[in-house]
């Protein structure tokens, strides 16, 4: 067996690709192919007769990787499911960080390891700055249905800033939903109304 | 009584509707129960949602628990399939090239003869047809299967491929795929892009087929059975709801919501309805029994739909699994369905195995609180499959 590790991710992002290319090749000793493309997954993967194909949790080209794992499938030999079989910390941590390993049948879980542990904290980071971004968009999202709720009712009321954003929080709190739903309300309304 | 959330995991799919439904339309309220509804980007991620507890309950595919039991795909959680969520409701289609070709032979897109249809098929195309489904455990590539095997498609052969549905209109531009078996919405948003037509509804191969499955781990349901109980007769109550002509309008807008199927409820209507387009210039096909959710105790787990699962993976996939199908027919839970709805003045069927493809006409059997009527069963080819006659 050769001491190198054929890796294989699926990953139509590049950035993530490489950022993800980038930490296995520091840490272990491998090839690695990034492949972009749904279409023909199964045979484009089998053609790097890959040790191990990383794949995030989410993505739905997922299933087409399902065919691996059957002896019918285009790999020599079958993989498997890594979280199946391994050692349970490092499959949950696996599943948390929103990566799933399939490795071919037979791989020893001493060489398994580094990958999955690099994998698992690049895939962790990835995630953790996609969610804040979102969390990031969305709030920046609700700030300008807020600032055009109060401007609603700064006209339609004659009031201020500070006392139309009074009232909006006021009937949150009354009604139990958030400043944002209520906002969000009463920008619809308005928009059918007006 | 104080609500217990329940996390569910679902594929945005015509057929999740009882889980849905069950939700938004408060037959889990009624059980002190609430229904956190997470839509899966995959099967294999609800499968594994399910089998490493993210979720307690999922929508599943039928021959998935069946397939696990056997020691197929990465897996092996022992899961329980409770209830039937529904029977039918997969279509089978061509893409463009193959439509084309079909119509100029002069093909009628009855939407009704299998026969008829694979023979048109073989006509058009002297290499095996390689047809796109979702999952390589699933009723769809089961009944492919079986069609093919029956049919003048037997002769070129056919393949079958996994593509995710989202990407079957791209999979077939591209070449990777000339047909395929999807559940609804994704034929009709198929029919829609222009990607091709409608070819068959899946109950013209099986009459009465188990599509997707209520699943949870077998020792989820062992340890919690007064949960199990509440979450099963809520989602039985939003099925017989659903088989109620009058709820569809409702259903199909429910679950057009962006946070279910997020596509026009019209498009939906169609399977609800059994009122089918099935080319892009709009012809209409009409199919009785498209989907069911109730009629003809559709949500009953027959040990006898399991084993034709299991029997027929078995001709496919070589594995130690298959020495005996009693176990694996065993993850259709019919004990724990009768136990658990008892409670709902459900009449249920006394048995538990049936000569499957047997009922050519709905007809009245012996049920635990008097009769009930079973719609037809029948495999297009007239073939009985007798579960106690398999080796």
């Amino acid at each position: 067996m050769s001491a190198k590790l054929t890796i294989v991710i699926v990953e139509e992002d590049r950035d993530r690709a490489i950022a993800i290319v980038d930490a296995l090749k520091d840490s272990v000793e491998c090839d690695v192919f990034v492949i972009s493309e749904a279409s023909g997954l199964g045979r484009k993967i089998a053609t790097h007769a890959p040790d191990i194909v990383l794949i995030d949790i989410d993505n739905p080209t997922r299933d087409m990787l399902e065919e691996l794992t059957l002896a019918s499938g285009p790999l020599e030999r079958p993989v498997a499911m890594f979280v199946s079989g391994a050692a349970g910390g490092l499959a949950q941590a696996a599943i948390e960080a929103g990566v799933s390993a399939y490795v071919v049948d037979g791989l020893s879980p001493a060489r398994i390891k580094p990958v999955m542990d690099t994998a698992i904290a690049r895939f962790r980071m990835v995630r953790q700055m996609r969610s804040e971004l979102a969390e990031t968009r969305r709030a920046l999202e609700e700030r300008k249905v807020i600032d055009r709720a109060k401007g609603l009712l700064m006209k339609a009321k004659g009031i201020d800033e500070d006392a139309a954003y009074a009232l909006l929080r006021k009937t949150a709190m009354n009604q139990g939903r958030r400043v944002a739903d209520v906002a969000e309300a009463l920008v619809t309304a308005s928009g059918l109304l007006g | 009584m104080k609500t217990v959330t329940i996390p569910v995991a679902f594929m945005p799919l015509v057929d999740a509707a009882p889980l849905i439904v069950a939700q938004e339309m408060g037959f889990a309220e009624t059980e002190g129960i609430s229904f956190d509804l997470i839509a899966a980007p995959s099967w294999s991620s609800v499968r594994d949602m399910l089998a490493f507890g993210r979720v307690d309950a999922a929508h599943l595919l039928s021959p998935v628990p069946v397939a696990m039991a056997l020691g197929l795909g990465g897996v092996s959680t022992p899961i329980s399939a409770v209830s039937v969520l529904s029977a039918n409701g997969n279509v089978l289609g061509v893409g463009r090239a193959l439509q084309e070709r079909l119509q100029a032979n002069g093909y009628g897109f009855d939407f009704a003869d299998p026969e008829a249809a694979a023979t048109a098929l073989a006509a058009v195309q002297d290499r095996p047809i390689t047809f796109g489904v979702p999952f390589p455990f699933s009723m769809h590539v089961e009944l492919l299967r079986y069609w093919c095997a029956g049919t003048d498609l037997a002769k070129t052969g056919i393949e079958i491929r996994t593509v995710p549905p989202p990407l079957m209109a791209n999979a077939l531009a591209a070449g990777d795929v000339d047909a395929f078996c999807v559940g609804e919405p994704w034929g009709s948003v198929a029919v829609d892009q222009g990607a091709g037509a409608l070819i068959l509804p899946g109950n013209a191969i099986w009459g009465f087929a188990p599509e997707k499955v209520l699943a949870v781990r077998t020792d989820w349901a062992e340890t919690e059975p007064d949960l199990l109980g509440r979450l099963m007769r809520a989602v039985w109550r939003a099925g017989r709801w659903l088989g109620q002509p009058e709820s569809r309008s409702a259903a199909s807008i429910i679950l057009s919501r962006p946070d279910y199927l997020d596509v026009p409820s019209e498009v939906i209507d169609r399977a609800l309805s059994g009122h089918l387009t099935v080319t892009s210039s709009g012809d209409q096909r009409r199919v009785d029994h498209f989907v069911e959710f109730h009629a003809g105790a559709a949500s009953f787990p027959w040990r006898s739909q399991a084993k034709w699962i299991a029997h027929q993976l078995c001709q496919s996939h070589d594995t130690d699994g298959c020495a005996s199908l009693d176990g694996p027919a065993a993850v259709f839970r019919s004990d724990l369905h009768r136990r658990h709805l008892d409670a709902t003045g459900a009449d249920l069927p006394g048995a538990s195995e049936k000569l499957e493809g047997a009922i050519r006409h709905a007809t009245a059997v012996a049920s635990m609180k008097g009769g009930i009527s079973l719609l037809p069963d029948a495999f297009f080819d007239g073939r009985i499959f007798d579960p106690s006659d398999i080796e």
